[in-house]
C-alpha cells in the first residue's frame, strides 16, 4: 500500500517567499525516503487544494496543513476544496488546539485521506521555537540569561489563534530553559510593540508564531518593536531597543525542522515514517562548534517583494 | 536487443509471467505466445507460427514492435495511469486504449487516443509502431504549455526525453543551463524573463535559458507536472471522458469569507460580467489552459476558450481574487462626467488602456511620440487635462448629488 504526504498551504498571489518553506519541507520530508510521494498543495498557487489530491497516486494520503492553529482554513476552506464530503469539524474532537486526524475517503479520487491537524498545535512545534532561538543566535545552547517572545497574531479572526501561542509559550517556559518566556500578540494585549518591557533580562529572542515570512514578519513586527523605522532599510540581529537586544528570529515556519512537526502529524495519523523524525531533527540541529547553521539569512530584515505576505494576502 | 528483452518477452509469451487472463504479450500489434508448436509471433504485416527459440529471437531482433512492447509494457507498465499516458502523447502513441486487452482492435493507424474529436490534441494524432519508432530515432517533438518535448529512441530500446522552452526550439544547446532534477522546474517557473514572480503557472511567462536534456519517462512527467502542476492529471481525466468541470456558478457559490461576495455579482442579469471575466484573464495570451468551465452547465459563455493542450476546469483562485474586486467595482453605479476631447485623445486614452491590457507597455519606445501609448504622449495629456488633484477634465470624481 503506497502512501503519500500532502503538505498543504495558503500561498500567495503576490510573494514568492509564501511558499518557499512549504516546497522546502516538503524536500526535506521527500528525501528521508519516508513516503513513496510528497506533494505541494495550495489556497492561492498551483496546484490548487481542489487538484493536489489528484496529483499523487497513492492509496493512503496524509494531509497535513502548513497553518498555525485551527480555525477557518484548516476547518472550513481545506476539507471542502479536497472534497472531504464528509468532514465534519467534530471528527477531531478538540478543544481548539488538539485536533489531530480524521479519515475520509476523497470523493474526488477514492483516495483515503487522513486529514491532520496543523502544524502550528502539535506538541512539537514548541521543539521548533526552541530550534529557532538556536539558530537565530547561532548557539545550541541558547538559554540561560535570555528571554523567549513567542509572537501571535491575535484574536482578530479566531482564539484559537492565541491559544495555539499561549500553549506554546507555557511549553517553552516550561522546559525551565530560558530565564523568561512571554506570549505576545500584533492586535492584543500583550503587545508585541512593547517588548522591552516585558522582558528583565537583556537578551530576548523574538519568534512570530507563522508559517511563512510575509508582511506581518517581514515589515510589521520589526516596525513595531522598534528595529527599524523602514523595514526596507532593514536592522541587526541583534539589534538593541531601549538597551535590550532583540534577536529577530522571523518566521518560525521557516525553520528547517519544522518537517519534523509534519512528519510527526503523519506519523501520528499512522503512517509509517520509520526514522525519518530522528533524521530530520539530526539533519537540521544547529552545529555545536564552528556555528554555521542555515539562519544566515535571519540577520537580514529585507522585504523585497513589498506589503504583500501570506498572512494579508488571503 | 539484448538477451534481457529477449527473456521478458519469452517469459510474457509464457503464462509464467503474465497474471492474466490472456497469457502471452498482446499490445499495440504485436502478439507473441508459446504454445506446444512453439512460439507463435504476429505483427500487422508478418504472421508465424511454430517458431523456435532461435526462430523467435531472430523475429524479435531488430522488430519495432518488440521495442515497442518491451519499453511500454515490460519498463513503464503503469497502466491507466495519467503519466504513462503523457508518455504515450510524447510519441504520438494512443493515449487511452493501449492497454493490452483493447489490443484486438488496434491497426496501426487507429487513433483512438483522441477520442473527443476536438482538435484539441491535433499536434499528437497517433501514428503506426513502425513509424513511430523511424521517428523517435530522429526525434519526436510535441508541445505543452510552452514546454517543447522531444522523445527519443535510446540505444537500449526505451526512451529518453529531453525538455526546453518552445521559443529555444533552434537554441544552441550550449547556451542552455542544462537540469537534471524535475524540481528544478519550480525555481524556474518562480518569475518571468524581467524576474517577476509568476502567481500562475500557466501564464505564458514562462522565462528560457534552460533545458532538461537526459530525463526518463518518470522524470518526464516530474518535470512537466512541476512547471505546470496538475495538468497531466486533468488531461487525462479528460481524454478518459472523466473530466470533471465546475463552472462559474459551481465556484463562486461555493466560495466563504472575503470571496464569498463574489456570488452577488451574479445577479440573474445575464452573464456579461463572466464574459469579461474569461476574456480578461483566460484568453490564450493570458493563460496557456484550455478554459472549458462556462457560466452553468447549461449556459455557455461567448468567449473562446483557447488552443490549449490541457484543459482548464474551474475558475482558478486568480481568477477567484479578482472576480472578487470586480464584484466590489461593479457595485457601482455609473455616473455622467462631461469633460472635452479631441478626438486624437479619445484614441489615445483607448490606445493606452489597449497597451496596458496587452503588456505592451515596455514595448513602446521611449521617443517614438507616434504611438498614442508613449510615455511622453501620457505625459503631455496628463499636464494638459488634469487638474492638481489628479482629475481628467477637472472634473472630480465624487460629483454631488444631482
Amino acid at each position: 500500500m503506497s502512501q503519500a504526504l500532502v503538505l498543504v498551504a495558503h500561498g500567495s498571489h503576490l510573494n514568492p517567499d509564501s511558499s518557499t518553506p512549504t516546497y522546502e519541507h516538503a524536500d526535506t520530508i521527500r528525501d528521508t525516503g519516508a513516503f513513496d510521494e510528497v506533494a505541494t498543495g495550495f489556497w492561492k498557487e498551483e496546484p490548487s487544494l481542489r487538484e493536489v489530491l489528484r496529483t499523487v497516486e497513492s492509496d493512503e494520503v496524509y494531509v497535513v496543513p502548513l497553518f498555525i492553529s485551527e480555525g477557518y482554513f484548516t476547518e472550513q476552506v481545506i476539507p471542502r476544496e479536497l472534497r472531504l464530503d464528509e468532514w465534519d469539524v467534530a471528527d477531531w474532537d478538540s478543544d481548539g488546539i488538539s485536533a489531530d486526524v480524521a479519515t475520509y475517503t476523497a470523493e474526488d479520487t477514492g483516495q483515503t485521506v487522513h486529514y491532520c491537524g496543523p502544524v502550528g498545535t502539535h506538541r512539537t512545534m514548541t521543539d521548533v521555537i526552541v530550534r529557532r532561538a538556536e539558530t537565530v543566535t547561532d548557539d545550541p545552547a541558547v538559554g540561560e540569561g535570555f528571554g523567549v517572545a513567542v509572537v501571535g497574531h491575535g484574536t482578530e479572526r479566531n482564539e484559537n489563534s492565541a491559544k495555539a501561542i499561549q500553549y506554546h509559550a507555557d511549553r517553552v517556559r516550561d522546559t525551565g530553559r530560558f530565564s523568561e518566556v512571554r506570549d505576545l500578540y500584533m492586535d492584543e494585549d500583550p503587545e508585541v510593540d512593547d517588548v522591552t518591557d516585558f522582558f528583565e533580562v537583556t537578551d530576548v529572542v523574538v519568534v512570530p508564531l507563522f508559517v511563512a515570512d510575509g508582511y506581518h514578519t517581514k515589515e510589521d513586527i520589526p516596525e513595531d518593536m522598534g528595529l527599524t523605522d523602514d523595514y526596507r532599510t532593514g536592522y541587526e540581529v541583534p539589534e538593541t531597543v531601549d538597551g535590550h537586544q532583540i534577536w529577530y528570529a522571523g518566521a518560525v515556519g521557516t525553520e528547517p525542522l519544522l518537517a519534523d512537526v509534519a512528519l510527526e502529524r503523519a506519523a501520528d495519523a499512522g503512517a509509517d515514517v520509520g526514522s525519518a523524525v530522528a533524521d530530520v531533527r539530526e539533519a537540521t540541529q544547529v552545529a555545536a562548534a564552528d556555528g554555521g547553521g542555515d539562519h544566515a539569512s535571519a540577520g537580514e530584515g529585507r522585504a523585497d517583494d513589498g506589503r504583500a505576505g501570506t498572512e494579508a494576502d488571503d | 536487443m539484448d538477451d534481457r528483452q529477449f527473456d521478458a518477452l519469452v517469459a510474457a509469451a509464457s503464462d509464467a509471467a503474465v497474471p492474466d487472463d490472456r497469457p502471452g504479450v498482446d499490445f499495440d500489434g504485436l502478439r507473441v505466445d508459446q504454445t506446444d508448436d512453439g512460439f507463435s509471433f504476429e505483427t500487422p504485416e508478418t504472421t508465424a507460427t511454430g517458431l523456435s527459440r532461435g526462430e523467435l529471437r531472430d523475429r524479435a531482433d531488430d522488430s519495432p514492435y518488440v521495442r515497442n512492447w518491451f519499453f511500454w509494457e515490460w519498463t513503464v507498465r503503469s497502466h491507466d495511469s495519467p503519466r504513462r499516458a503523457f508518455c504515450r502523447r510524447a510519441e504520438g502513441a494512443p493515449v487511452v486504449a493501449d492497454a493490452s486487452d483493447d489490443a484486438d482492435g488496434f491497426d496501426g493507424d487507429a487513433d483512438e487516443g483522441d477520442t473527443d474529436g476536438s482538435d484539441a490534441d491535433s499536434d499528437t494524432e497517433s501514428h503506426s509502431v513502425p513509424e513511430r519508432d523511424a521517428a523517435l530515432r530522429e526525434g519526436m517533438v510535441t508541445e505543452w504549455g510552452q514546454l517543447r518535448i522531444e522523445a527519443r529512441l535510446a540505444a537500449d530500446g526505451t526512451r529518453r526525453y529531453e525538455v526546453r522552452h518552445v521559443d529555444e526550439a533552434d537554441a544552441d544547446p550550449q547556451t542552455l543551463t542544462a537540469h537534471d532534477d524535475p524540481l528544478d522546474a519550480r525555481e524556474i517557473a518562480e518569475r518571468d524573463a524581467r524576474d517577476r514572480y509568476r502567481p500562475l503557472k500557466t501564464a505564458p511567462t514562462l522565462a528560457g535559458g534552460w533545458r532538461f536534456p537526459d530525463l526518463d519517462w518518470q522524470g518526464l512527467a516530474r518535470t512537466v507536472e512541476t512547471f505546470y502542476p496538475a495538468t497531466v492529471a486533468n488531461w487525462y481525466r479528460e481524454q478518459t471522458g472523466e473530466l470533471d468541470v465546475d463552472h462559474w456558478r459551481d465556484t463562486v457559490g461555493r466560495q466563504s469569507g472575503i470571496y464569498g461576495v463574489v456570488k452577488t455579482w451574479d445577479r440573474g442579469e445575464g452573464y456579461d460580467h463572466v464574459n469579461w471575466v474569461a476574456e480578461a484573464c483566460c484568453d490564450d495570451s493570458q493563460c496557456v489552459k484550455r478554459r472549458e468551465w462556462q457560466y452553468d452547465d447549461e449556459t455557455d459563455l461567448d468567449v473562446d476558450g483557447g488552443d490549449g493542450a490541457f484543459p482548464c476546469r474551474e475558475p482558478c483562485s486568480v481568477v477567484v481574487a479578482a472576480a472578487r474586486k470586480w464584484t466590489r467595482l461593479e457595485s457601482e453605479v455609473p455616473e455622467t462626467y462631461e469633460f472635452e476631447l479631441t478626438p486624437s485623445e479619445k484614441q489615445q486614452l483607448e490606445a493606452t488602456l489597449d497597451a496596458v491590457a496587452d503588456g505592451r507597455v515596455d514595448e513602446i519606445r521611449e521617443a517614438d511620440v507616434k504611438d498614442d501609448a508613449n510615455r511622453y504622449r501620457a505625459r503631455f495629456l496628463r499636464a494638459k487635462l488634469f487638474d492638481d488633484d489628479g482629475n481628467l477634465g477637472g472634473v472630480p470624481t465624487d460629483q454631488p448629488e444631482g
